[in-house]
């Protein structure tokens, strides 16, 4: 009996999470700047592509491809990338047990942003800048992450969460001082730095959605075999280990697993701020109070979040495009007003 | 107690509301235009289909001339309509401002949407940068791109004035503008006083960020008789390095050349106030001379104009 009320507890909200996913897909899909195309004949052009399925959506072949290649390719990616920040920050936020703690914690912005700013200096001379932009970002914020924890465990046996995060912020002073110094080198570059920076998902075809999803599956893999180990985790280092867990090898695995993933989200998408802090926080004002749901759900919502996010950076001002950090960073304001507002912040988890 | 945590809630969301539309820099875009229906009109000058071209982005084959055209650059906006074929334009980018009857829309050359450049329904694209995602987006939905990346001197800016008059069906057009253009700039060559070449500093913006001898814009001026001041400041070789003042002022150029006036509203007057401005021997002598931003940093037809006021510049400091 008791079983199956938590998997129905836990199953609810994922279902409403898989359903708002949707609609956000949808919606992501069906409206765009692209004013000729009409939304229903959009989502028709979707559904025909299902095998099997045969409809006409009067689209000529060109808008098709719009909707196909460009649309649904960048909704998915920005699916992806929600899904992938909202878990991780979530992750986060459980494991060092700090309502403020965001996938950037450990340096991976800053790594990021760095090695996208070395590349994009580079100039585009060589290799393909869409594959070696993401592929330095990633790098560099691997690099960060790495660099964070072998500062934050130095001569510290216990590792504590403020040693590490305190590292985090040494690796990340120094990661963006390096790169404001190549930037300014290269001023005639900067437009391109922050636009990057700013985050942007446009893109054509597949080939982002292909590089990120095996990142975000195994991450999101990983996170969610954690999801019981975190709700241990959130009361407390020693309690953790009284009753068995192995505490500085579970945040080891979790910090890798999430970190991992952030850099592959970043490294597509640019520094896109916001969605990992508000998101898992609406995840448990709306009730969810366990790791197990809070993940699921987190991951889902974000993905919707930032769908819905990107659906306005292109449309509100269509055709130009309004980056789209800027656009979480209007949700996001408001709500750290709201929170704060919020008698009890009860996160401590 | 909630009262005015309610009304400084309120107030900070206006207040993010109020910046983020006010630093909005569009240009309230004209809506797309329609092309001219005169399909009866003969391309005039030799528009012979279908021509292979080759960009930046390799070798294009247009299969009849374009008639609906996208540009998304102003140097390039100014040679397409100079070969002749404005007519066949449908949109350009926010930055192009002339000619001013060019349908300017707020399509972006710095961030493209593919989407809402497809939305126009062009045949051919024509752009000078690609940052990643156009010309695959392009591609994908199958309308022509042609890539014309800013060039490196006259020879390269001659070329490309060639391939707009091919790509557009205007070669003879083109081939005419390019003849023309070589017959005046020799012509100001001459014009140019005997002696040894003036030191000069080009400002790009009031951070006195400048360009070097190296830049297109630098060969332009060493054929009006200049020499530039700012080389040594550029080890790496950028071509855009900016300068310290002080560092200026030790360089005490003989000109000062304000490409600054229309973004950052510099006049001579209002450099001779900055601190020790007044020492230099170009503001002393009254050799600051403001010149069009747009003429001075775009490389299509009109670099004849640009080449002009260097010129008379030149004559005036002879003296």
């Amino acid at each position: 009996m008791a079983a199956t009320t938590t998997t129905t507890r836990t199953l609810r909200p994922v279902l409403v999470g898989v359903v708002v996913a949707a609609a956000a897909i949808c919606c992501g899909v069906a409206f765009g700047p692209a004013s000729r195309i009409g939304p229903g004949a959009a989502l028709v052009e979707v559904v025909d592509r299902i095998p099997g399925v045969a409809l006409d959506s009067g689209l000529s072949p060109s808008q098709a491809a719009t909707v196909w290649d460009l649309r649904l390719s960048r909704t998915i990616l920005g699916l992806l990338v929600g899904w992938m920040l909202a878990s991780a920050g979530a992750a986060y936020q459980g494991v060092f047990r700090n309502p403020l703690a965001d996938p950037y914690l450990l340096g991976v912005a800053a790594g990021a942003g760095f090695g996208a700013t070395l590349v994009i200096v580079q100039g585009r001379v060589g290799a393909d800048p869409s594959v070696m932009v993401p592929a330095a970002a990633f790098g560099g914020a691997m690099l960060a992450v790495f660099v964070t924890y072998l500062v934050g465990a130095a001569g510290d046996r216990r590792r504590t969460p403020a040693s590490l995060l305190l590292a985090g912020v040494a690796v990340s002073s120094l990661f963006t001082a390096l790169q404001t110094f190549v930037q300014q080198r290269h001023a005639s570059d900067i437009r391109l730095v922050y636009s990057w920076i700013l985050g942007r998902l446009s893109t054509a075809g597949w080939g982002e959605v292909a590089m990120l999803l095996p990142y975000v599956a195994l991450s999101s893999g990983v996170l969610l075999l954690y999801g019981r180990t975190l709700d241990v985790m959130s009361v407390g280092d020693d309690e953790a280990s009284s009753l068995g867990l192995d505490v500085n090898r579970a945040r080891f695995v979790i910090v890798l697993a999430a970190s991992l993933g952030t850099a592959g989200a970043v490294g597509v998408g640019g520094l896109i701020g916001f969605v990992g802090i508000i998101v898992p926080h609406v995840v448990r004002l709306l009730g969810a109070g366990s790791y197990r749901v809070i993940l699921p759900v987190s991951m889902l919502t974000g993905g919707a979040f930032l769908v819905l996010a990107d659906l306005v950076a292109r449309t509100a001002l269509a055709p130009a495009e309004i980056p789209i950090g800027v656009v979480t960073a209007f949700c996001g304001a408001p709500f750290f007003v709201f929170l704060l507002r919020r008698r009890s912040v009860g996160v401590a988890t | 107690m909630q009262r005015p945590s309610r009304l400084a809630a309120l107030a900070l969301t206006a207040a993010l509301v109020l910046v983020g539309c006010g630093s909005d820099t569009d240009n309230g875009g004209a809506a797309p235009s329609t092309t001219a229906a005169g399909g009866t009109t003969a391309p005039a000058g030799g528009g012979d289909f279908p021509i292979t071209v080759t960009g930046g982005n390799g070798e294009l084959t247009l299969d009849a001339r374009p008639e609906r055209i996208v540009v998304l650059a102003p140097s390039l906006t100014e040679t397409v309509y100079a070969v002749g074929a404005g007519d066949q334009v449908v949109a350009v980018d926010d930055q192009s401002n002339f000619p001013e009857d060019a349908p300017t829309t707020a399509l972006s050359g710095y961030e493209p949407n593919v989407e809402a450049i497809g939305d126009f329904d062009p045949d051919l694209v024509i752009a000078s940068d690609d940052p990643g995602d156009l010309g695959k987006g392009l591609e994908a939905i199958d309308v022509a791109f042609l890539l014309l990346p800013a060039v490196d001197d006259l020879e390269g800016a001659y070329h490309q004035i060639e391939v707009v008059g091919d790509a557009t069906g205007h070669a003879d057009e083109a081939d005419d503008l390019v003849a023309d253009m070589k017959t005046t700039i020799k012509s100001l060559q001459e014009e140019v006083p005997e002696g040894e070449p003036v030191t000069y500093f080009h400002e790009l913006d009031d951070m006195l960020y400048t360009v070097t001898s190296s830049t297109f814009i630098g060969q332009l001026y060493e054929l009006a008789g200049f020499e530039n001041v700012a080389d040594g400041a550029d080890p790496e070789g950028t071509g855009y390095p900016q300068l310290s003042p002080e560092a200026l002022l030790d360089a005490d150029p003989q000109a000062v050349f304000l490409a600054d006036t229309k973004c950052c509203g510099q006049t001579p007057e209002s450099v001779a106030k900055r601190p020790g401005w007044s020492e230099l021997t170009a503001v002393k002598e009254g050799n600051v001379f403001p010149l069009d931003d747009d003429i001075s940093s775009r490389w299509g037809p009109r670099i004849v104009d640009f080449l002009q006021a260097l010129v008379d510049a030149r004559s005036q400091i002879a003296g």
